[in-house]
């Protein structure tokens, strides 16, 4: 009953900082409902035995990435959102669209094969082995990808030096 | 305790729902801010789908697209806040429907 109730207090507080993100006007009170969110789904991924994804997720996301979010709307001094309606397109059809791709993807997911899996896999495969596992995945099986992301984040940090330099 | 006691579906469904929230945020919002903490908030759904798919079927591949797609968001994160710098440099807005340069 207990890890039900975890459940459903987590996804409502995730569900409800993404509405708050939707609803807030000021983009710093965007930024802190997604903080919020990503906090909640790292607990979430504790309670599917994730736990160095749980930790990545509050280090690099929800530390690093909103830092840089939140460090940006400070330094734009990102105030109330102004109101503009030069787009009618976006307002009538975003709506349905979100609309019906969350109750396609709902009404599919609970009714396949795979949604109704509990997951009770032997604990000793997974849940206490999963960092060792992980991390011999990562540096054995998926080793050059991992050394391909270190050329990614290179790049990433070149690119934002060229873009953020004032322009001569 | 025991915390397998979840169906997948249940990690699924608020998967879906988070996303389709995040793109009601990306059409929605008008700050080029806003609509990238849409996209972050995209990604960690697909993150948690992964994340459950792994579970379900007791193989840690998924964790494995987990951990480089939050590499990858970082990078995206870096690139993208260094754009909307640049963009807010020359055009002094934030306002995603006053940059349209681009458009006919």
């Amino acid at each position: 009953m207990i890890p039900f109730i975890l459940f459903f207090l987590l996804a409502f507080v995730a569900v409800g900082a993404a509405v708050a993100l939707i609803v807030a006007r000021e983009p710093i009170h965007s930024a802190l409902s997604l903080i919020l969110v990503m906090i909640s789904l790292a607990v979430l991924y504790l309670l599917l035995g994730a736990e160095f994804i749980s930790a990545v997720q509050i280090i690099v996301y929800a530390g690093a990435i909103m830092v840089l979010f939140v460090f940006v709307i400070m330094l734009l001094n990102a105030g109330v959102e102004e109101r503009t309606d030069f787009s009618k397109l976006a307002k009538w059809v975003g709506p349905i669209l979100a609309f019906f791709m969350i109750v396609e993807l709902g009404v599919w997911l609970s009714r396949s094969a795979i949604g109704r899996v509990v997951a009770t896999g032997s604990p000793e495969s997974y849940t206490p082995a999963s960092t060792v596992g992980l991390s011999r995945m990562i540096f054995q099986q998926y080793l050059l990808p991992f050394e391909a992301t270190s050329i990614l984040i290179l790049i990433a940090i070149i690119g934002a030096l060229v873009l953020a330099k004032k322009g001569e | 305790m025991n915390f397998s006691v979840i169906p997948i579906s249940y990690y699924l469904v608020l998967s879906a729902v988070l996303f389709g929230l995040g793109l009601l945020a990306f059409v929605f919002k008008r700050n080029i801010i806003t609509i990238f903490m849409a996209i972050e908030l995209m990604l960690n759904a697909v993150n948690l789908a992964f994340v459950a798919f792994a579970r379900a079927h007791n193989q840690l591949d998924g964790l494995v697209f987990v951990f480089f797609v939050i590499v990858v968001a970082a990078c995206e994160a870096a690139v993208g806040l260094a754009i909307v710098i640049s963009v807010y440099v020359n055009r002094q807005t934030l306002n995603i429907e006053r940059i349209n340069l681009l458009k006919f």
